[in-house]
């Protein structure tokens, strides 16, 4: 028997996204973020007794989008359920969402890994609503203070398999998930809003002595950051060995139990088991009737969902040539994704095109701390841009001028053709100016001339330094190069 | 089909209900014999019925998503049985991560 032994990390995520819509998921009180507490509340997701819920369109709208993008099963016929718990940031002392029939079930989420991708189990998406805040101690007096603002604000909840077996599976599975709910529009996914929540579900396969085992399965709560999922999993698995190596306890004989996480220590930390917190009582929920969305509307539906992170990044790399690293940057958002391909229909080379996002202007723009979360982010319009790219791929300007007129268009708001006109940038293609900056060139080196003719063929890089100096960068490299070369070759 | 005392112990825990000890009998009785007289359903063959989780033959209801005005905060506020300047005033909850 060997004494080997391997351990293999074995995650499932939960992952809360708070959606976008203007109203609360079962009343017409309006969403917000940040506004005075206790102003965004009605008789409905105050819990008062005698009201009734009424479902919003939009937010089932978006959550079977979301489903249907994760390529779930939509169930033709989903309902309501009632799950009890008591704190105070409930005040319905339940909460409702769905239990038996969510509106989604088993799906896919491909991701990007170091190692290449991987289709990662969905295993449900359903809506539920969010509870209030608390507020501990306000002004240091012995007491909580509840704001309902957010009570009954519409949430996403997407449970994965547990197929996530390493960090960066995880981060890169968080961060998918972001990236797609972006592209739908379903959430803003603002991460210091807390727009998303996540809830690890931990534990390792340890197999030795030719046996494998499972060790209890830890339920982390509430992250808000890619970073505490990375390093609460990390530091999870590290202490689930230890535990395993002390106490042999399985996940038969232990269960699962729910830990916090400290990011300032990057612990996790065992917290009080609410008791029979599991037991939480769903039934239907009366208030609220059956949805069976018609097959025609889940067609029409579907028809809009837009073009996929992935298949966008497949796309630009198989249709414009870029390389996988530019394709995943230009992908990284919807906004980025639209823009370029603005820049490089109007441009018509889409690989200049993406050149010139990807350096030019990113480097501008991070100058800057722009960062493009809408379109009219960008410094300068996608049309703007693709005129200043059309100026240097026709060889008007030269590359350089080109970096200099994207800052000109960027801090003056003109176009790139009125620049050029303006700052006499166009590049000269004129025979007889070529050829006197050519002769004054190798007049003043002569060194790395007889170099050249040598067989030196980098010397030509002195010379050619000299031409673009003494004409102010307007010749035109591509014929300077080539009359250079004919006369050194005379 | 008889509810034990033990159930009625956990369900009345599990809502946050006091029942005094006699209450606890009664009500394992009374809660026994309405399972009792729903049982009976049981007798029916319901193989080629649909299951059906709601009591109308209604569905689809959907309001549209446009905000309507939602009370003050001191109309929100007013049934509560103590209240901060800003909000509803609760008896100092501790973080699930306390040491307590």
């Amino acid at each position: 028997m060997s004494d080997e032994r391997s351990v293999r990390l074995v995650v499932g995520l939960e992952v809360h996204v708070h959606m976008k819509t203007r109203t609360k998921l079962f009343c017409s009180c309006a969403t917000s973020f940040g506004d005075p507490p206790n102003t965004h509340c009605c008789p409905v997701c105050l819990g008062m007794p005698g009201v009734l819920p009424v479902m919003n369109r939009e937010a089932y709208r978006l959550g079977v989008m979301t489903a249907m993008a994760l390529g779930c099963t939509i169930n033709e016929r989903t309902k309501w359920d009632r799950k009890h718990y008591y704190y105070p940031d409930l005040p319905k002392n339940y909460q409702i969402s769905q239990y038996d029939r969510p509106l989604g079930e088993h799906g896919l989420l491909e991701i990007e890994t170091p190692a290449g991708r991987k289709a990662v189990r969905i295993l449900r998406v359903h809506l539920e609503e969010d509870a209030g805040k608390l507020n501990h101690a306000p002004g240091g007096e012995e007491c909580s203070e509840v704001d309902l603002n957010r009570a009954g604000t519409p949430l996403l909840e997407i449970v994965s398999e547990p197929d996530i077996t390493s960090v960066e599976e995880a981060r890169a599975y968080c961060t998918s998930l972001r990236q797609l709910v972006t592209y739908l529009g379903v959430s803003e996914a603002n991460m210091q809003m807390g727009h998303m929540r996540f809830e690890p579900n931990i534990n390792l396969h340890v197999a030795e002595h030719g046996e494998t085992f499972a060790t209890p399965i830890v339920e982390l709560k509430n992250l808000n950051s890619f970073r505490a999922v990375e390093r609460s999993i990390a530091f999870e698995a590290r202490r689930q060995l230890a535990e395993w190596d002390e106490t042999h306890r399985t996940l038969k004989a232990a269960g699962k139990t729910t830990r916090g996480y400290n990011d300032d220590t990057g612990e996790t930390f065992v917290q009080r088991e609410k008791e029979e917190a599991h037991d939480y009582r769903y039934f239907p929920e009366p208030d609220l009737v059956v949805v069976t969305p018609e097959a025609s509307w889940l067609e029409e539906l579907q028809q809009t969902l837009p073009e996929l992170p992935l298949a966008k990044k497949d796309r630009f790399v198989r249709e414009f040539g870029l390389g996988e690293y530019d394709a995943g940057v230009l992908t990284a958002t919807i906004e980025m994704a639209r823009y370029f391909e603005a820049v490089a229909a109007a441009s018509g080379s889409p690989k200049a095109a993406a050149n010139w996002v990807t350096q030019g202007l990113a480097r501008e723009m991070n100058e800057r701390g722009v960062t493009a979360e809408s379109e009219a982010d960008f410094p300068v319009t996608a049309s703007h841009l693709a005129e200043l790219v059309r100026a240097v791929e026709s060889g008007t300007i030269n590359k350089q001028a080109g970096d200099k007129v994207l800052r000109a268009m960027i801090d003056t708001g003109r176009t790139a053709g009125e620049i050029i006109e303006a700052e006499g940038l166009a590049q000269t293609s004129d025979a007889g100016d070529l050829d006197r900056w050519i002769e004054e060139a190798l007049a003043a080196n002569p060194g790395p001339a007889a170099d050249y003719r040598a067989g030196k063929k980098q010397a030509l890089g002195r010379i050619m330094g000299h031409i673009m100096k003494a004409s102010k960068g307007k010749a035109n490299p591509r014929l300077v190069t080539e009359r250079l070369e004919k006369k050194l070759s005379e | 089909m008889g509810i034990q005392r033990s159930e009625v112990e956990k369900v009345a825990k599990l809502s946050r209900i006091a029942l005094r000890d006699d209450q606890v009998d009664l009500f394992a009785e009374q809660l026994s014999r309405i399972l009792n007289y729903v049982d009976q359903l049981n007798q029916l063959d319901t193989a080629d019925v649909e299951p059906l989780s709601h009591a109308l033959p209604v569905a689809n209801v959907f309001r549209e998503d446009v905000p309507q005005a939602s009370l003050t905060a001191d109309a929100a506020l007013g049934n509560a049985p103590a209240r901060t300047a800003a909000g509803f005033k609760v008896p100092r909850v501790l973080d699930d991560g306390g040491s307590a």
